[in-house]
């Protein structure tokens, strides 16, 4: 079989058939990154880390909380993100990123909803309040949901990423919204831990543990998403003669 | 009549003219509203303070999953009998006559709505004063769940299952207007004044009506494809 020629700028990787091979040469060395990076930043969360003057050991979720928070919100614009680019420049492969990295982002914001849960009841005194954060935070798994629900229930995929890409735009549009408006109405949940413009209020330990944390998250969302990516395009592409190519290649080997 | 807005003339008479014609189904929506609220009482006791302090939440919770049920209809028969693909095909614009359906979809099914609640709020001693924010606030309000719930319901259009995903898809997104609809009654209530709750409703229907429009003619589009 013969490659097409094509340009060699990065923009050749927007065909499915470029994509597929470089997914899956990358994904094991971000698998890699994230391995290295969650062993790290559980080894300074865990041993290295000081513990906290009010809270006591309680605090360590926050290793696992906030970056699974941040990266719920990070995945969501990326999403959306893809499904505008998907959208104006018509690519296949944007809207089979943006459903690649659904389930991630559904996935971080249970973590962060129920590792939020487990701190809440030792230092709040419930697992739950009606806070600004924890209840957008709630609202942003259900956008995840609708998100996934809707492109599951439409068999025609052209369709299927259209209209999953028209409801994460919708979503990312309201999701600064919801935000304001729950914040507005209600508030108890603790400030930013980390902020750009001030000096962090934090032991430099327990900084580096979260953000070698996040940078784990970074790599392990990378990696499934290219894992996830992989079996779609396969999918998508099947009336494709390289596709055939891979499967038997990849019969023979098993 | 300017050439501009013959179209939009045009779908809203026919609309609101279907809507006179099947009126049992306007006033279904209209019954769903009443009984819900009805309801509340039985559920969490008919103690009147108690009763008085959630009536802005419960009827406005009512109004929003009357305006949900009613969602389904707004696209559903035009897509079943081709109107909806010829109104696509017809050089009109496409915004123009979606934010006509929506405006008729709107008297049909949220006006009603508007006019009942001060009846209903009275069952919940709600005190006299309030009800004008009350109908303020739904008024500005109901028009932003119909402009979003356009929006999922093109995007549901013709699926099996359509009604319950569309519960999914804009349930979070009318959270905001819940809270400043509500918001709206309760810090008037609460004397510390509703206009900034309706100031931000109304800023929210400006939004709504510039943006809604514009997605829900890219999902009708996708949907007839």
């Amino acid at each position: 079989m013969k490659r097409p020629e094509r340009g060699k700028s990065l923009f050749r990787f927007a065909a499915p058939q470029l994509f597929y091979p470089l997914a899956g040469a990358l994904a094991p060395w971000f698998a890699g990154a994230a391995a290295v990076l969650t062993i790290l930043g559980l080894w300074l969360a865990f041993f290295v880390a000081p513990t906290d003057a009010q809270q006591g050991e309680v605090y360590r979720v926050i290793f696992i909380h906030v970056p699974a928070a941040w990266m719920s919100m990070f995945v969501y614009l990326i999403m959306a993100f893809w499904s505008a680019v998907g959208l104006v420049m018509n690519t296949r492969l944007s809207f089979m990123m943006a459903r690649a990295l659904a389930p991630t982002g559904a996935m971080f914001c249970v973590v962060a909803l129920v590792t939020g849960a487990l701190w809440g009841k030792p230092t709040w005194g419930a697992y739950w309040v009606w806070d600004a954060r924890l209840t957008s935070q709630l609202l942003l798994l259900f956008l995840y949901f609708g998100f996934m629900a809707l492109t599951e229930a439409i068999e025609d995929p052209r369709r299927a990423d259209k209209a999953g890409a028209i409801i994460a735009l919708v979503g990312a549009v309201n999701v600064p919204i919801i935000y304001f408006s729950v914040k507005w109405w209600n508030t108890l949940h603790q400030g930013a831990s980390v902020s750009l413009t001030k000096a962090p209020s934090m032991a430099a330990t327990m900084l580096a543990g979260m953000l070698v944390m996040a940078l784990a998250s970074w790599a392990y969302t990378i990696t499934v998403t290219l894992w996830r990516v992989r079996p779609l395009i396969l999918e998508r592409e099947r009336h494709a003669e390289w596709v055939a190519a891979e499967l038997d290649a990849l019969e023979g080997r098993i | 009549m300017s050439r501009t807005l013959g179209p939009f003339a045009a779908v809203l008479h026919r609309d609101l003219l279907l809507a006179w014609r099947g009126r049992a189904d306007v006033l279904v929506t209209l019954a769903f509203f009443v009984v819900v609220v009805c309801l509340f009482p039985f559920g969490v006791g008919a103690e009147t303070n108690q009763l008085r302090s959630i009536a802005p939440g419960v009827l406005w919770v009512a109004a929003l999953l009357a305006t949900l049920l009613s969602l389904h209809r707004l696209f559903a028969q035009d897509h079943a009998d081709g109107t909806l693909e010829q109104l696509l095909l017809s050089p009109e614009p496409t915004v123009l006559w979606v934010v006509a359906k929506v405006v008729a979809h709107w008297i049909a099914t949220g006006l009603p709505l508007v006019i009942v609640a001060p009846a209903l709020a009275l069952l919940f001693d709600v005190e006299q004063g309030a009800l004008g924010v009350l109908v303020l606030s739904l008024a500005l309000g109901t028009p932003i769940l119909a402009l979003l719930g356009a929006v999922g319901a093109a995007l549901t259009l013709g699926l099996r299952g359509g009604g319950m995903l569309l519960a999914l898809l804009v349930l979070p997104l009318f959270v905001p207007v819940l809270i400043f609809g509500a918001g709206a009654v309760d810090s008037h209530l609460s004397g510390t004044g509703a206009d900034a709750h309706i100031l931000l409703l109304g800023g929210g229907l400006l939004g709504a009506l510039a943006l809604a429009p514009v997605a829900c003619a890219a999902a009708l589009r996708i949907a007839v494809e």
